[in-house]
């Protein structure tokens, strides 16, 4: 279970692009670009816990069976997100009667950007 | 034989009984140490499930909100843990390679790096007492989010508690290994226990190359 293909060498230049990144997602966040904000914020963190898993926590140099726990637990957190937001997104597209519409959540409907108090 | 190799009765007496192999062992170890990390992004998963919900639903909330915090605190942080991860993995490194005074020194780095994150969080965590930023009933904000900016600190201090509580167990973990390491417990054949904490630690740091975005960097161009 060594991993002696690994050099300091290599932690260190993984180290170096994690703490770029850091500045580039702090400088990023300053500049304006509507919707794709988050998206490159979301972008960049997600490369930068790549790099955390594959080098620092040595996956890239170990068999493919931690994969497949890596991947339960991506997938598992991808349905619990994916599903809670499809449903708050769609709810608005059928017709709800009036006396449920003025819910904690969602005054003035949501997502219409009314009403936040 | 080799100086700092194992004689055959030490690695036997090193592997449990339902082992095959020293080897075999660590295997074990290093799968379970990432099956309790699919559990704990589940854990997390339904904090941040959440957050993207009333992100979604309160937008105007959470930016006016997140300008509150200080990026310089949260991006100082956020460095403070990658470096903590970087000496994590040469502590590791030098468990591997047999450098024994190399490890402790690691160790203590990455705890007194761990400190000094937990530290400036408690300093957050005071101006946020100060500045009225703590939900409840002496949550003071500008209209119109009087109400629903306290949904954001909710996650925030949800988020960054969790975290926190994380580190601290992370601390004790490490206090734990470098007593071990005092003791010449760890060999090139036998670190698994330096690996697999190491695990832990960079799993918590991921989490917070997460959170720092998304709490502290909400639409700062405006």
């Amino acid at each position: 279970m060594t991993t002696q293909t690994i050099t300091p060498r290599m932690y260190v230049a993984v180290f170096a692009a994690l703490a770029t990144l850091t500045l580039v997602t702090t400088g990023v966040a300053y500049i304006d670009l509507g919707v794709f904000n988050p998206v490159a914020a979301l972008t960049i963190a997600v490369v930068k816990a790549t790099l955390v898993v594959l080098f620092f926590m040595h996956v890239w140099f170990r068999g493919k069976l931690t994969w497949v726990f890596i991947g339960a637990g991506v997938l598992w957190l991808a349905f619990l997100i994916a599903f809670t937001l499809s449903d708050a997104v769609t709810r608005p597209w059928i017709p709800i009667p009036t006396p449920w519409t003025g819910s904690a959540l969602y005054p003035g409907g949501p997502g219409s950007g009314g009403a936040e108090r | 034989m080799q100086p700092g190799r194992l004689t055959l009765s030490e690695t036997n007496s090193l592997v449990a009984h339902q082992f095959e192999t020293l080897e075999q062992q660590h295997l074990a170890g290093w799968l379970g140490m990432w099956i309790f990390l699919a559990t704990e992004v589940m854990f997390f998963g339904g904090m941040f499930a959440g957050y993207a919900l009333y992100r979604w639903a309160y937008p105007g909330a959470f930016a006016a909100a997140s300008r509150e915090l200080e990026v310089l605190l949260g991006a100082t942080n956020t460095l403070i843990l990658i470096v903590s991860s970087l000496s994590m993995a040469l502590a590791v490194h030098s468990a591997e390679t047999g450098r024994r005074q190399r490890l402790i020194g690691f160790l203590l780095v990455t705890m007194a790096l761990g400190a000094a994150f937990l530290g400036i969080k408690g300093i957050e965590y005071l101006q946020k007492f100060e500045h009225h930023l703590v939900p409840g009933s002496g949550f003071v904000f500008a209209a119109p989010f009087q109400r629903t900016a306290q949904i954001f600190f909710s996650f925030y201090f949800a988020l960054t508690g969790m975290h926190a509580l994380h580190m601290l167990i992370g601390e004790g973990l490490l206090t734990a290994l470098v007593i071990r390491a005092w003791r010449n417990a760890f060999t090139p054949e036998h670190h698994a226990a330096v690996e697999i904490t190491g695990l832990y630690w960079h799993f918590v740091d991921i989490v917070w190359i997460f959170l720092f975005p998304l709490l502290y960097l909400i639409e700062r161009h405006r």
